[in-house]
């Protein structure tokens, strides 16, 4: 490992409890730009809840968030993507009636003044040239930008939402699940996709069950049991089975085992 | 590496084949179809520019609830009051004309103050005339905003109810206020939108052909709700909203502000449908436009609108209130009785939301 850099974001001691269900207690994340970090963990462990605090969807009960070494809160979506810091939905959020540069932009549409100002009509062209200019950035091969979304295929799409969210000078890109819905073919190029995130500096949060997919493309592995973090290794100290063991929670009580036999 | 961290772009050209035409151009094809046969019917009367004006003149009001509506449907929302909400404008107007008339008669009688115009002047007719249809557009866009807050704010669960009560709330107003009885009599500029005539030339027998204010109404609001659907933000809004609500509010649209504009634009044109029908009748009436908005919902659903939502385009509409326009007024022609108009109609809005639902697997299946 390199020198300490300056961590893109750090998290410590988030809890986060609804009413008497205690989702988070007490986690600590870090992750550095170009960085790809693997979030694991089973059903109920506080993956999405924690990713939801960090983009400011929930706000937690205790801890702190630091972006860039600066304290931070927020209090909607709005404001973590202000500062660079994007989502990837699981249910790929975007407008399938919509055109690529459509969706590149939703939201953020750019427009033209008119008669000094008083109008403002959308820049069609400019729009469709830097979505082309961003795909190709970001080695997306889609045709053409003016192709409606629901006319590409599963593994474009993710592409398309990938590179949306990428695009506007994210820092950190969370993705939830990304190759749930794909073919087989296309999991490669959008874990491809990833890996290339990292040459642009964004941290990258990769949740998934898919653990070759987690083994394929992160630099370090975060394992969330019960809303605590049970394991943090980096890829190239653990294996698969290791991984699997601390989600499944056999490691501990193997060890608790040990301790009682001993 | 990642170097070749491409997805792959199955090449899908964009071939020109008979479904790509017909699902592009189809629903003009069906209109100038539409247009052939009744020439061939009915060729002495059919394409006369009497009865070419004609229609346009009774299918404006129709065009100015279909526009509205078909902003709404493009949410994937439906607006039921807009036939009530053109009636409640319609008396008002009227209603504020005659008021107005009489309260600045009396005062003009009694003060006689030589500085301020004649009752009967065209001055005083234009002021009243400019109050009474300012007052007669504010309402038609405030219960389309109540609509829209039906919908945001107190979160009712489908926009069907909120509408359906304005329907009835705006019905019942509209008697309230006219005590059931219609209002005869609007001053002259306020007709001039529904009622006028621009003369184009004159024909060597000496008869003039001109083109009804009406119809040029209809087109120049079509013309900015096309400009404004495809130029502006709010109307990608309004696309994306339709297309994917959850995918809208990830990207940061208020959707909420999207639905209030889009219910208060769809009271704005019945309002402007309400302007068009006081000039053509010279009168606010009651009843008018009881089960207008169903004309209106079928021009937009024959206009290829899907009723999901985000889907359908502003000359479609305007096509399809041409044809439910023609055809009404072609079995007219041809002594076809109202009837079978009406089943007619039915038909052919079946038949359109049925493309749709062949569009829609087509899409799937891609």
């Amino acid at each position: 490992m390199p020198a300490e850099t300056t961590p893109v974001v750090q998290m410590r001691g988030i809890v986060k409890n609804f009413g008497p269900v205690q989702a988070l207690r007490g986690v600590d994340l870090r992750l550095d730009r170009d960085e790809v970090l693997g979030l694991v963990g089973d059903n109920g462990a506080g993956k999405s809840t924690l990713m939801k605090v960090l983009t400011g969807v929930h706000q937690p009960d205790g801890g702190q968030i630091f972006f860039e070494s600066q304290p931070v809160h927020f209090t909607s979506p709005h404001d973590s993507r202000e500062i660079g810091i994007e989502m990837v939905y699981q249910d790929l959020a975007l407008a399938g009636n919509l055109s690529v540069d459509g969706n590149i932009f939703l939201g953020r549409e750019m427009t033209r003044d008119y008669l000094g100002g008083l109008i403002k009509l959308l820049d069609h062209q400019g729009m469709a040239r830097e979505a082309v200019q961003l795909l190709e950035r970001l080695r997306i091969d889609i045709r053409s930008v003016n192709y409606r979304v629901e006319t590409l295929s599963g593994g474009q799409r993710q592409a398309v939402a990938i590179g949306r969210s990428a695009g506007f000078q994210a820092k950190v890109v969370i993705m939830d699940e990304p190759t749930a819905a794909l073919a087989v073919k296309e999991v490669s190029k959008v874990l491809d996709l990833i890996n290339g995130l990292k040459d642009h500096d964004v941290g990258v949060v990769l949740i998934s069950h898919r653990l070759q997919d987690i083994f394929a493309v992160c630099d370090r592995i975060m394992v969330l049991r019960q809303g605590r973090v049970v394991g943090n290794i980096p890829k190239s100290d653990t294996h698969m089975d290791e991984i699997v063991a601390l989600i499944t929670g056999a490691q501990e009580s193997a060890m608790r085992d040990l301790l009682e036999v001993a | 590496m990642s170097a070749t961290a491409t997805t792959s772009a199955e090449t899908r050209p964009q071939r020109v084949t008979v479904s790509s035409v017909l699902n592009r151009f189809g629903i003009g094809l069906a209109l100038i179809l539409l247009m052939v046969i009744l020439s061939i019917l009915s060729p002495q009367f059919f394409l006369t520019s009497e009865n070419l004006n004609n229609v346009a003149r009774q299918s404006s009001v129709n065009a100015m609830l279909a526009l509205g509506q078909f902003l709404v449907i493009l949410t994937a929302g439906i607006d039921l009051s807009v036939g009530a909400v053109m009636a409640l404008s319609m008396i008002l107007m009227a209603l504020a004309s005659h008021a107005g008339y009489a309260w600045y008669a009396s005062f003009y009688a009694q003060a006689a103050p030589s500085a301020l115009p004649d009752p009967q002047s065209t001055t005083f007719m234009l002021i009243l005339s400019a109050v009474a249809i300012a007052l007669g557009l504010g309402v038609g866009l405030f219960a389309g905003l109540l609509n829209g807050w039906g919908t945001t704010k107190l979160r009712l669960p489908h926009p069907f109810i909120v509408t359906l009560g304005m329907l009835n709330i705006a019905r019942g107003a509209t008697d309230l206020i006219s005590g059931g009885a219609p209002i005869t009599g609007v001053p002259t500029p306020m007709r001039a939108f529904g009622a006028g005539t621009i003369l184009l030339f004159q024909r060597p027998n000496g008869e003039w052909v001109g083109i009804p204010t009406a119809l040029l109404v209809v087109i120049f609001f079509y013309l900015a709700c096309w400009v404004f659907l495809s130029h502006s933000r709010m109307g990608r809004h309004i696309y994306a909203v339709g297309g994917n609500i959850q995918a809208a509010r990830y990207a940061g649209i208020n959707v909420d502000r999207v639905l209030n504009w889009v219910y208060m634009l769809c009271g704005g044109t019945a309002a402007i449908a309400a302007l068009i029908l006081v000039g053509r009748t010279n009168s606010g009436y009651p009843k008018a436009g009881v089960g207008a908005e169903l004309d209106a919902i079928a021009a937009v659903i024959i206009g290829g609108a899907s009723f999901f939502g985000g889907r359908g385009t502003v000359i479609g509409t305007f096509i399809g209130v041409l044809i439910m326009g023609f055809i009404r007024n072609g079995l007219n022609l041809l002594n076809v009785s109202v009837f079978w108009q009406e089943v007619a109609i039915g038909v052919i809005i079946i038949a359109a939301a049925f493309v749709d639902v062949l569009r829609r697997r087509a899409t799937r299946a891609a």
